[in-house]
């Protein structure tokens, strides 16, 4: 059940969210009478992908998933968000649906202001429009990081060649790698590499059996590895 | 002994992040660092470690090449 109510937000935390920062005091009090307060348990959907979208959102406390779902009902999860941090941005200002789910990883209070508040905010303090673009600005920068990671470089065949290089045969010791790790190593975001991995799973040639990857076929594995751009 | 996800205590900040996305309470707050209780429950989801904004928290993985049965 997702709940609505009266604003208490700080203005302390309110200072250390991105589009508030370098706002004297008397404007955060005006901007705090916009902001309303909503709080969320694990699992719920707080914005649905393609719907209208009604308002930004700055998290509080607790971590939400971004999300797409794929044609064949698979979760791709684009990136997670955590406390300072936003998210329904783009829709907020283009107008446009939502591009992707939001979903609550556990209990989570979220601040949110509507459309045409933020409209509002956004004439009367000249400051957060130039706060909105540092912060559209490095979002920019993330997704061209993605887009290289996703049409150049084939993450897939790099994952497959470090879990060949990392396999061990199950007798003795092997080492062990995290998804960060594994990102750090192909050079991509941790979600890259927990997409790479499903797709792998998907096709057979790894089964995920709890903490660890076996590698079911390692032919198909090793087919992976050299596949390239 | 059940695996469980490992914590680097001198680098936890105590946020609680990931013991609030923890589905199976494996994780918890003692004097403000983050403890591991161990739980069969845990199905090695990494939402604790992906959450995590310090790098406190990691869930590896042995990596092994499946035997053939013939």
């Amino acid at each position: 059940m997702i709940g609505s109510e009266n604003m208490t937000i700080e203005i302390g935390f309110l200072k250390s969210i991105p589009y508030f920062s370098g706002l004297i005091p008397g404007e955060l009090d005006l901007i705090k009478k916009f902001i309303f307060e909503k709080t969320v348990q694990r699992g719920d959907i707080i914005v649905l992908e393609g719907d209208p979208a009604e308002a930004i959102y700055f998290v509080g406390s607790g971590a939400v998933k971004m999300f797409k779902t794929s044609a064949d009902g698979k979760e791709q999860i684009i990136n997670i968000v955590r406390p300072g941090e936003s998210f329904n941005d783009v829709p907020i200002f283009d107008g446009g649906p939502n591009p992707t789910s939001a979903q609550a990883m556990g209990p989570v209070a979220l601040y949110g202001i509507g459309k045409s508040d933020l409209d509002v905010i956004l004439r009367d303090h000249p400051r957060v429009a130039l706060n909105v673009i540092n912060v559209l600005v490095g979002r920019v920068r993330q997704l061209v990081s993605l887009v290289e990671d996703l049409s150049f470089r084939q993450v897939i065949s790099r994952v497959a060649k470090i879990l060949l290089e990392y396999a061990g045969d199950g007798t003795g010791p092997s080492q062990r790698l995290t998804q960060q790790e594994m990102a750090a190593m192909a050079g991509t975001a941790r979600e890259v590499v927990g997409r790479s991995l499903k797709a792998l799973e998907a096709e057979g040639v790894i089964r995920i059996d709890r903490h660890r990857i076996v590698v079911t076929d390692r032919e198909a594995l090793e087919y992976a590895a050299e596949v390239s751009s | 002994m059940i695996e469980m996800p490992l914590v680097d205590q001198e680098k936890c900040n105590g946020c609680g992040l990931c013991v609030s996305v923890c589905y199976c309470s494996a994780l918890v707050l003692v004097d403000n660092v983050v403890t591991i209780v161990e739980t069969e429950e845990c199905s090695w989801c990494t939402n604790c470690e992906a959450v995590c904004p310090t790098g406190a928290i990691s869930c590896p993985f042995d990596i092994v090449i499946e035997q053939s049965r013939d």
